[in-house]
């Protein structure tokens, strides 16, 4: 075998072990890695409950409602299959919108009610001119009109 | 071909070629730029929901793809030169790094500027992206402080090559992450099934401004290189010939 064949081999084995290693790191850390838990596994009440955590889903919806003369506020949120109420009190990013995905962070209350301390609205890969979303908004709403009453089968313990 | 590729890698024969490759790049590339700045500003459509603060994406996005893209380069070169004993390789490696953090770093800044008014952040910790992102950072900060603090050049060659090439695992991390798990930053708009979802409009000028940095980046590098091939042959001759003849200035 030539160095230089040593020395390929010598890398290549390297960069394999590397990679393996990373991979399996990763692989351990899935859980950790996640920025947000999705609202199914909230409501099979997989989370964790000694600390604050991060929900992620699309308003509902019709579902905001606002305290009147505060910026306190009130909503669910959906991933589609399972629905979450969520409260929160201050100011919303620029994004919040119904049917926008957003990312709540903060604690369960007792009574199954999400109580966030921050918002963030999450932003998708759909980049279009105003008069293109209209149109398209008008053709799209009426076949996914009854996609946010929950199509899926929701766990609720 | 070969014979090209081998008389290209060799340094004295590269600096003399180099400097006649570098408008090539530059000419196209700021032309590019050109159009892609005012299209991006003046003729693209405002988002429908981010109106015009989506325009920082025609920084954003090539800056973002550069920061993988040199360091790419980099491991690859750094590899050539530790298997192959390729002087131009290693020098290729030493000389892209710090155009690699820059462009890095210049993801980060408009990412955080944007992310303020969209997001409702400017920095999230715990985000798959943006970590990996400035672990990015981070390694070519590491590789260039290794590459100093060793005098001897073939020395720091071969450490920080080790160095290029562990850290490479890091960039597949970064390009999957929004894929792997769960994050804030959306999906790739360009890369995706079913084609770019941008209308046309905006599209033309992100394609320009990309193709427009990656050339000015090539041109960068080139310059750069120059830069680290005489210095690293500073004691051989041909430099000597070269300073003595009076071409030492071109």
């Amino acid at each position: 075998m030539t160095p230089r064949r040593q020395r390929m081999l010598a890398v290549g084995l390297a960069l394999g072990g590397i990679a393996l290693a990373a991979g399996l790191t990763l692989r351990a850390l899935d859980d950790n890695m996640m920025f947000f838990i999705a609202v199914s596994d909230v409501v099979a009440g997989e989370y964790p409950a000694d600390r604050n955590f991060r929900v992620g889903g699309l308003v509902v919806d019709g579902s905001v409602r606002r305290e009147p003369g505060s910026l306190q506020m009130r909503f669910r949120i959906t991933d589609l299959r399972c629905e979450l109420p969520v409260s929160y009190t201050g100011v919303l990013p620029d994004l919040f919108r119904e049917g926008q995905g957003v990312v709540a962070h903060g604690r369960m209350a007792v009574d199954g009610e999400f109580v966030a301390d921050t918002i963030l609205a999450k932003h998708d890969e759909n980049y279009m001119a105003p008069e293109v979303a209209e149109s398209l908004a008008e053709h799209v709403s009426e076949q996914t009109a009854g996609l946010s009453q929950g199509s899926g089968e929701c766990n609720n313990p | 071909m070969w014979k090209f590729l081998h008389r290209l890698a060799s340094p004295p024969h590269f600096y003399r070629i180099a400097i006649n490759l570098i408008p090539w790049f530059a000419m196209p590339g700021l032309l590019l730029l050109a159009y892609g700045t005012y299209a991006g500003l003046f003729v693209a459509p405002a988002d429908y929901q981010q109106g015009d603060a989506f325009r920082i994406i025609y920084v954003h996005v090539p800056a973002a793809y550069l920061s993988m893209m040199a360091y790419m380069i980099m491991a690859v070169s750094a590899g050539i030169g530790l298997i192959w004993r390729m002087k131009l390789a290693h020098a290729v490696a030493a000389a892209v790094a710090p155009l690699g953090a820059s462009f890095t770093f210049l993801a980060l800044a408009t990412g955080s500027i944007w992310g303020r008014p969209m997001w409702g952040t400017w920095w999230e910790w715990g985000d798959p992206r943006l970590t990996s992102e400035l672990v990015l950072l981070f390694l070519y900060f590491g590789y260039m402080a290794l590459r100093n603090s060793i005098d001897d050049t073939s020395k720091a060659d071969r450490a920080s090559a080790v160095l290029a090439m562990v850290g490479a695992v890091n960039v597949p991390i970064i390009h999957f992450s929004v894929e792997w798990w769960s994050s804030l930053h959306q999906g790739s708009t360009l890369v995706r099934k079913g084609g770019p979802a941008m209308d046309a409009a905006m599209l033309y000028p992100l394609l320009a401004m990309i193709f427009g940095f990656t050339l000015v980046f090539g041109a960068l590098l080139l310059r750069r290189l120059r830069a680290e091939v005489l210095f690293r042959e500073r004691r051989k001759r041909w430099v000597r010939d070269l300073i003595l003849s009076g071409n030492g200035k071109r």
